[in-house]
């Protein structure tokens, strides 16, 4: 069984960077794909992978990360207008941070229309893979 | 009081007229195997005539920062480049002592070697402020889209420290120029293979516009 936790930019929003990465690194380590709404800074993504390293045990092996947003080549004027006020009025939520740990996640794919998370083998010797379509 | 002072307003501006051309560090940034001890080892071999790191083809070969100071390179007009060379151990998101296992490792050096390279991946990170130049190093033969690689870029970017992106192992039959240059057109994109010094000519040129 696979638990996916969703974490709205709510819950993170008013959190310091620090708070904000350890938030999702527990989540994480209680063995959960976090999918939280919007994106981490780069720096904060920096801090995370420091982070996790810290964490890193026999029972914690680390995480693997993917980041998506829109593809901004393919929007037009409006929506990139759009866009833009958006994240003015109410922060960066645009795109999805998806973090698992890698002793359950092996590898997140982005294709250009579809992000594939590969999980670890269930002990049948046969690998997992689940799709998600991304809404254009 | 008035040195001091300046000193350290020209240190957090990252610029500093005064400063020497040979107090540069160039670091070697990218993933774990992409062959930046490699091309660390090409270059002091070149122009020291001297190996600085030891390389394998087992990931996390490099687990500590390793600089060789006061490294001197010409260009084609005789113009001379001093720097600082920082190789750095691959930067990655997890870390399984069981994957070196599978290489052949025992299992009490496999830990050990785990336990090494998670540190040496926090200190790449820490030495990221450090840098003032840096060249990514990617396998031209993998998929260049992964996170570490955006986050590291990313994370350069946000710093402001000019890049030079190295595709390497162009050697290779697999190797993929145009899906790296794609990937990061922001940056120069150079084709190397460190192993056999192939196009090195053109890295070096191409070192002179990226190291400050």
């Amino acid at each position: 069984m696979v638990t996916f936790q969703f974490i709205p930019h709510n819950d993170v929003e008013g959190l310091s960077s620090a708070k904000r990465v350890n938030k999702l690194l527990n989540v994480v380590k209680e063995n959960k794909i976090v999918i939280m709404e919007g994106r981490l800074r780069k720096e904060e993504e920096a801090d995370l992978i420091e982070i996790t390293m810290e964490e890193i045990s026999p029972k914690f092996k680390g995480i693997e990360l993917s980041v998506v947003y829109p593809d901004k080549r393919k929007q037009d004027f409006s929506q990139k207008l759009k866009g833009t006020f958006a994240n003015l009025l109410l922060g960066d939520r645009t795109g999805m941070t998806i973090i698992g740990p890698a002793s359950v996640v092996k590898k997140i794919e982005q294709n250009p229309d579809k992000i594939e998370l590969f999980t670890n083998d269930n002990g049948n010797g046969n690998k997992k893979k689940r799709n998600g379509k991304r809404r254009k | 009081m008035v040195k001091n002072f300046f000193k350290s307003l020209f240190k957090n501006l990252r610029f500093n007229p005064f400063a020497k051309r040979s107090h540069v560090k160039l670091g070697l940034y990218g993933p774990p195997n992409g062959g930046k001890s490699t091309l660390a080892n090409r270059i002091c071999l070149d122009w020291l005539g001297e190996e600085m790191s030891t390389v394998s083809h087992i990931a996390h070969e490099t687990r500590e920062i390793k600089i060789k100071e006061q490294v001197s390179i010409k260009n084609k007009k005789g113009k001379e480049l001093t720097f600082s060379l920082v190789d750095t151990p691959g930067i990655s998101t997890k870390i399984d002592y069981e994957d070196f296992l599978k290489r052949g490792i025992k299992k009490k050096e496999a830990k050990n070697r785990a336990k090494e390279a998670t540190k040496g991946v926090i200190d790449s990170i820490k030495w990221l402020d450090n840098m003032d130049s840096v060249v990514v190093v990617l396998d031209a033969t993998k998929d260049p889209y992964s996170q570490v690689n955006i986050t590291i870029m990313g994370n350069l970017q946000a710093r402001n420290i000019p890049v030079l992106v190295v595709a390497n192992k162009v050697d290779l039959k697999k190797a993929n120029m145009d899906v790296i240059k794609a990937a990061f057109p922001q940056y120069e994109v150079v084709g190397v293979s460190a192993k056999y010094g192939k196009n090195v000519e053109e890295f070096y040129e191409q070192l002179f516009k990226v190291a400050r």
